[in-house]
């Protein structure tokens, strides 16, 4: 494990809330993709 | 072969469904390898672990920056050449952006609080990243207000320009109204300036893994819009029938 | 083009149309705002330049709907849309009248409300001169964000939104010449660079306006 010091907390906080951000983003962006290939699917089946 | 051909949706969508893993694979290797190595670069004499928070702020604010830019260059060519992969683009894009600015503004804070003894300071680039951060939130809600699709890409590619002009200015502005903290360019050429190579080498990677992830999202989302567009052509097909 | 502007002065000064409510407002929050910050007169006097011109934004942002949303409505808009006269004009005049029935009043109302602020003797001028340069940009980009919003159902929060960015440049140069003249200091600087953005968009925002007003007519 690397050595943090005594701004173990800061680091950690900037991390946490830059990869909780990306996440949540890159996560979103899937779902929708991903809802938006399933309707289009079963719209072009269906007519 | 020439850069107007991808802006056929269904050409966009062949090429970029085949180019899309190759990005995603070379975002997550650049983007986990940069972090994981600049997590694990030595303290620095002056500013101890923090200077690891350099590996997100940096690249974050960077992609801030050049997205808004890409969107402005998508929407002129839109406004220009009227091609609807370019305005779905830039309407892909604006959340991206809007979620790095974010991520550079609280950075930012995080590493304000222990090296400046403050959190928030109206220090001109935090300001002009804040202003950057309002115009983001207003391009999107424009874009989820207007209900026709082709008058929501032309007002949001005005606002834009408009947007862009007074962005450029306000950070002008903004230098003048108050001198800052920030240091200088950290990555400037010259030598002696810049900063050591244990800390370059990892930022240059993060740099190259965030433009590559921000790639893969826009294209996904890209896609995602080319999708809705054609579900709601449909649908209007049938209710006409 | 005259008759134009004669008939929205008219249009807003008539009983109804508002006029003076952005008054009442200014005088609002100048008024709001010691109760917030505490009754001390050296305080207030400090922050008085910049209530003073954020007080005057807000009273500009709150009629600024209005400049189309009337004329959309009963469809003048799109007989201005077909008129000889380009729509940038249309757009110019509709703005100069906004300035007229909005603008120009709290201007002259500004020093008032600076004498309740405890506002510093040297600053008057420099109060009224600001305010003189900034508030034809403010009306202009106004007029920009209510085109931009026209034909939406609750433009109205969605405007300000669009608006208030586009006035930072304005409000920081407006405001800095005023605290620089209430503490002896140089405030030509500042108002040089506000004279400079003002004359830019009336300059180029004029087009832009048109460009989304034909938009949310076609």
């Amino acid at each position: 494990m690397t050595e943090l010091g005594k701004y173990a907390a800061t680091v950690l906080a900037a991390y946490g809330v830059s990869l909780a951000l990306l996440a949540a983003i890159i996560v979103q962006s899937v779902i929708a993709n991903a809802r938006a290939r399933r309707e289009l699917r079963e719209h072009e089946n269906r007519g | 072969m020439s850069i107007w051909e991808y802006a056929n949706p269904v050409k966009f969508m062949r090429t970029s469904g085949a180019a899309l893993p190759f990005v995603v694979a070379g975002a997550a290797l650049c983007t986990v390898v940069g972090l994981v190595w600049g997590f694990l670069t030595p303290l620095d004499y002056k500013q101890g672990s923090t200077v690891k928070i350099i590996f997100l702020h940096v690249p974050a604010a960077l992609m801030a920056i050049n997205i808004w830019l890409m969107m402005l260059v998508a929407s002129l060519i839109w406004l220009i050449r009227r091609h609807h992969v370019s305005a779905l683009a830039a309407k892909a894009a604006a959340p991206v952006g809007a979620v790095m600015t974010l991520i550079a503004l609280m950075t930012g804070a995080i590493w304000g609080q222990p090296m400046w003894g403050t959190w928030w300071e109206w220090d001109p680039r935090l300001t002009s990243f804040l202003v950057l951060f309002l115009f983001y939130l207003g391009y999107m809600a424009l874009w989820g207000a207007v209900e026709d699709a082709d008058s929501a890409a032309d007002l949001t590619g005005v606002l834009c320009l408009v947007g862009s002009v007074f962005a450029i200015l306000s950070r002008y502005a903004v230098n003048f109204w108050n001198q800052g903290l920030h240091q200088g360019a950290s990555l400037s050429l010259a030598p002696g300036e810049r900063m050591s190579a244990v800390y370059r080498y990892p930022l240059y990677l993060t740099m190259l893994g965030f433009f590559l992830l921000f790639l893969a999202l826009l294209l996904i989302r890209t896609r995602t819009e080319i999708r809705r567009r054609r579900l709601a052509a449909l649908l209007a097909r049938e209710n006409r029938r | 083009m005259k008759s134009l502007l004669i008939r929205d002065l008219r249009l807003a000064t008539r009983a109804g149309g508002g006029f003076g409510l952005a008054l009442a407002f200014f005088l609002i929050v100048c008024t709001l705002v010691p109760f917030g910050v505490g009754p001390e007169g050296g305080q207030l006097a400090r922050i008085a330049p910049g209530i003073l011109w954020v007080g005057a934004l807000l009273a500009c942002l709150l009629s600024l709907d209005r400049i189309f949303a009337l004329d959309f409505e009963d469809g003048s808009l799109d007989l201005l849309a077909t008129a000889p006269l380009p729509l940038e004009g249309a757009v110019a005049v509709k703005a100069l009248a906004h300035w007229l029935t909005t603008g120009l009043p709290l201007v002259l109302f500004a020093p008032l409300l600076g004498v309740l602020l405890h506002l510093p003797g040297p600053a008057y001028p420099w109060l009224l001169a600001s305010l003189l340069l900034g508030t034809p940009a403010l009306s202009m980009l106004g007029a920009f964000g209510a085109a931009v919003t026209v034909g939406l159902r609750r433009g109205g929060l969605l405007l300000s939104l669009l608006v208030l960015p586009l006035y930072v440049p304005t409000l920081i140069f407006g405001a800095e010449a005023v605290r620089r003249g209430a503490s002896g200091a140089d405030p030509v600087t500042p108002l040089v660079f506000l004279a400079a953005i003002t004359l830019a968009v009336l300059a180029l925002v004029p087009f832009a306006s048109a460009a989304a007003l034909r938009v949310n007519l076609r």
